[in-house]
């Protein structure tokens, strides 16, 4: 996957370390990256062991290329509304109606194309739009009118959910238009000549590769134009190596099925873009600085409402394409649809670091954090786990993680 | 004469990085008034937080006599138990419950926990009836001002069947009829045999109410004076409180007075602000000041004086409620509604509050020192992560700002190095006219030094620096000029030539009917 492209960390470079690196001091160069970014790295270590525990108990049923691709096709939407809900967290807010909103987007998009026959992307379109406005209203009263986000969104929950029912009048509507279920279930299309794998997949995790090593040394080369402390070389060609694993094993994974499914491109490109955006934009940065000090941020001028406006909108977009995604993947509109989705929203971004008081977060671990509950899900389903003991262990899961960032803190005296 | 009922011997009190005591005693008499006074920083209010137990035995050295016997308190409750009450200046009463309810707050009339609210009444009744605050007991705090605010707190006080009360600038935020009442009262208590101790740096006041004043001054005590003596005038009690020699040391500068004629860099002409919540009140009261180019003009004065609000409040009215003035900059005047509109002409506010107002303390140095502004090292809302890099490090090193890499958390390193990522961030905006509000509060005297250099580097760039300082050497040793404010009025405008600590402080106790 791209992810790890944008969200990486700071370059967490120990200075003067590059000449010096032995053997035994790149060990060293690797453990004391790790402390550093522990946070970070906590969770995806956590996730690494979680699929290695699972792996082994289902017999490796886990790692199959349809299981691969199944998971990725169940987290989806959780994953789209994660990236919003991080976004709120670190901004000091919290969203509480992106589960009820989902429902009424999907449902107000049975209506346009089952009902009416519009044009699927017609339709697109104006399930964004919905989502746009029905987060910018709540957006503006948030902001500039200074209602709690809680109880604004907590309003809404109520509101989209009773919407949802009156616009389904009760009822469950579908099936939709072929390009519209592509959203939720399609893959890829076929090309080229016929091998074992996906072709099409093949080649974009291909580029992939190639882009992420370009765009590593590029940088590289950049920080040392500016005289600034690099990676030292070892250490950064076992970051570049680990990083062409990864991509290189998801590829193969999933074009040894049915290639690459298209939410997890629409995932992918939403990834790249708001990582980019989280932590080089002027935007981004603002958002984390009204969630870490507001008083401090307002005196810095940063126009915290507006940001705090803007947030809630790109929420409520997000939370459409959710919707729409979610839909197109039960090929219905239910009136029971996205119930608890904000819920694990929020949880997976408190897994992957997010602070309850704001101001902590990154895109890739609200990714991280949603992949935790995902691989925990389909672990357990794959294991035959009842629902009760699923929930069981997904609220343990969230304390421990948490939990573990609590202690970790403490620890650190800071 | 009565005897002491309160000996407090050798108090040493060290917090890390700071001796905030160093060595005071302080002896007061059975039934007297006894005023405390200091300069801000002085450690007025630390030794008043060891003797309530705030911070309780053992996290300080010396010994404590009580009624002559020698206490050793593990916290409030044990201090309130013998009768020592304190009332903070930060009053701690619940807005959203009554007033009986907080006057017997955490020692209700209950029988098996249920409260016995006929008791309660009478008995708040009674308590309200005797600080002369004629509300009904029901009413809610928060319905009521500020000054009888203060009186719900001597009741509550007075249901702990007090023997000592301890004042902590009770009139700070009082308007001149509630000190008034609130004075009385301190006396009338006195009649009925309540010790009080009140610390205050209002002269005026400490004449009427008090029957002796201990001064404090760098964490020591100095004197104790009898204030009904003759011997004992204003004159005599400030010398006190500045009589320290001038051992902090400046940077070398040569005085600018500015280009004559050239229009001041900024000017603030007839600035008013209210209260934020208390709209009466008047915090920024009809202040015009100016300062030029390569000027460095200081503002003294002591708490509550409104040199924090009229800054906050030029600078794009973050404090209080606007009521009139106009801000001019290079003779035009300008807007300064909002924070991006005067960072946009070019003015910086350099908080006092570098924790709350001033850092993002989860956030790296870098990131700190960029964001005001981030467009600089931006291009169409993207932000180019080495330029920002190179501008932090370079901040870094010319500040001195003593971290291992720019990446480091703020709230990791020391108060000096914090102001640094402060003064740094300010610098990068780019302004011709530094508001700098306490700039060395709470840091040590070399990083003291290392400011006080970067502030005359800044001027002879030709900036103009507003200083705003309570540490009256320190105004000294770096202004051209210096204004003094009191009670939210510009009380003086001292050159340098003539400015000494007992000038400076003369100005800055006035009270309302010397100035008039």
């Amino acid at each position: 996957m791209s992810t790890d492209v944008t969200a990486k960390t700071p370059a967490p470079a120990p200075p003067g370390g590059s000449g010096s690196a032995t053997g035994e001091g790149l060990l060293g160069l690797v453990l004391s990256g790790l402390r550093r970014n522990m946070r970070q790295y906590g969770m995806l270590i956590a996730l690494g062991l979680i699929v290695v525990l699972f792996a082994i108990w289902t017999d490796g049923d886990l790692l199959l290329p349809r299981n691969v691709s199944n998971l990725v096709l169940q987290n989806s939407y959780i994953l789209i509304l994660a990236i919003g809900m991080m976004l709120v967290i670190i901004a000091g807010h919290i969203d509480l109606s992106v589960g009820s909103l989902t429902a009424f987007v999907g449902a107000f998009a049975a209506v346009l194309t089952v009902q009416h026959g519009l044009a699927w992307p017609i339709a697109l379109v104006l399930c964004l739009l919905v989502g746009a406005v029905a987060g910018s209203i709540q957006g503006f009263l948030i902001a500039y009118l200074g209602i709690p986000s809680f109880i604004v969104t907590l309003a809404g929950m109520l509101l989209f959910r009773g919407l949802t029912e009156i616009l389904l009048e009760g009822q469950t509507l579908g099936p939709f238009p072929d390009g519209l279920q592509k959203m939720g279930n399609g893959f890829l299309p076929e090309a080229g000549p016929s091998t074992n794998y996906h072709n099409l997949t093949l080649l974009l995790g291909l580029v992939l590769i190639a882009a992420v090593v370009w765009q590593e040394v590029q940088g590289r080369r950049r920080q040392q134009e500016f005289a600034l402390d690099v990676l030292p070389g070892r250490l950064f060609l076992l970051k570049l190596v680990a990083l062409v694993a990864a991509i290189l094993t998801l590829t193969m994974l999933l074009a040894s099925y049915k290639g690459a499914p298209i939410v997890l491109i629409i995932l992918g490109v939403l990834v790249v873009g708001y990582g980019y955006v989280m932590r080089n934009a002027v935007f981004g940065r603002h958002i984390y600085a009204i969630g870490g000090n507001l008083p401090a941020a307002k005196l810095s001028g940063v126009k915290d409402k507006k940001v705090t406006f803007y947030v809630f909108l790109n929420m409520g977009v997000l939370a459409a394409l959710a919707g729409l995604v979610v839909a197109a993947r039960l090929n219905a509109a239910s009136p029971k649809a996205g119930v608890n989705f904000e819920l694990e929203a929020i949880a997976s971004s408190f897994i992957g670091g997010a602070s309850m008081s704001g101001g902590v977060g990154t895109v890739l671990g609200a990714i991280i954090g949603g992949l935790v509950l995902g691989v925990l899900n389909n672990g357990m389903n794959l294991l035959s786990v009842g629902t009760d003991w699923q929930q069981v262990i997904k609220g343990l899961a969230l304390l421990v993680a948490v939990g573990f960032d609590v202690w970790n803190k403490r620890k650190s005296g800071s | 004469m009565a005897g002491p009922v309160l000996e407090m011997r050798s108090i040493v009190k060290t917090f890390p990085g700071v001796k905030a005591l160093s060595d005071v005693s302080l002896t007061v008499r059975q039934g007297e008034v006894h005023a405390i006074c200091g300069e801000n920083g002085a450690g007025k209010s630390t030794l008043m937080k060891v003797l309530s137990g705030v911070h309780p035995h053992g996290s300080y050295e010396g010994e404590i006599l009580f009624e002559g016997e020698i206490c050793r308190f593990k916290d409030i409750r044990a201090s309130e138990h013998h009768g020592i009450v304190i009332i903070h200046q930060e009053l701690a009463l619940v807005p959203y419950l009554s007033l009986a309810e907080n006057i017997f707050l955490g020692n209700e009339h209950a029988r098996r926990g249920l409260i016995n609210w006929n008791d309660t009444l009478r008995h708040a009744t009674e308590l309200l009836r005797r600080v002369g605050l004629d509300e009904h007991p029901e009413t809610r705090v928060a319905d009521i001002g500020v000054g009888k605010q203060q009186l719900v707190e001597i009741a509550k006080a007075l249901s702990k069947s007090v023997k000592l009360l301890i004042l902590d600038e009770p009139t700070a935020a009082l308007n001149d009829e509630d000190s008034g009442q609130l004075l009385d009262l301190i006396l009338e208590l006195k009649n009925q045999g309540i010790t009080s101790i009140i610390i205050s740096h209002k002269l005026g006041e400490i004449r009427r109410v008090a029957d002796s004043v201990t001064i404090i001054r760098d964490g020591k005590s100095i004197e104790t004076l009898d204030v009904k003596a003759k011997e004992t005038s204003e004159e005599r009690i400030i010398a006190g409180m500045v009589g320290r020699d001038l051992d902090h040391r400046f940077p070398e500068r040569t005085p600018h007075e500015g280009q004559e004629g050239a229009a001041p860099a900024l000017e603030i002409r007839n600035w008013t602000v209210h209260h934020p919540i208390d709209q009466q009140r008047k915090v920024v009261d009809d202040v015009s000041i100016q300062v030029r180019r390569g000027e460095i003009v200081g503002i003294a004065g002591l708490m509550g004086a409104g040199r924090t609000e009229l800054a906050m409040s030029v600078f794009g009215r973050t404090y209080g409620r606007y009521a009139g003035g106009t801000v001019l900059k290079d003779g035009k005047e300008i807007r300064t509604k909002t924070v991006p509109e005067a960072v946009g002409h070019g003015i910086a506010y350099v908080t006092e509050d570098r924790k709350h107002y001033g850092l993002n303390l989860i956030d790296t140095i870098n990131r700190n020192i960029s964001l005001t502004a981030l467009g600089k090292v931006a291009r169409r809302g993207i932000v180019d992560e080495h330029e920002e890099r190179q501008v932090s490090e370079g901040y870094r090193t010319s500040m001195n700002i003593k971290a291992p890499t720019v990446f480091e958390p703020v709230g990791k390193l020391s108060g000096g190095n914090q102001q640094k990522v402060v003064l740094s961030k300010w610098i990068f905006a780019g302004p011709d006219v530094l508001i700098l509000d306490e700039p060395t509060r709470g840091i040590d005297v070399g990083a003291k030094y290392e400011i006080y250099t970067v502030i005359d580097r800044l001027a002879a760039q030709g900036k103009a620096v507003v200083f705003i300082s309570s540490e009256l050497p320190e105004l000294l040793g770096m202004c051209d000029r210096i204004y003094t404010m009191a009670a939210g009025r510009l009380t003086g405008e001292v050159p340098r030539a003539e400015a000494t600590q007992e000038v400076l402080m003369r100005h800055m106790t006035k009270d309302k009917e010397v100035t008039r």
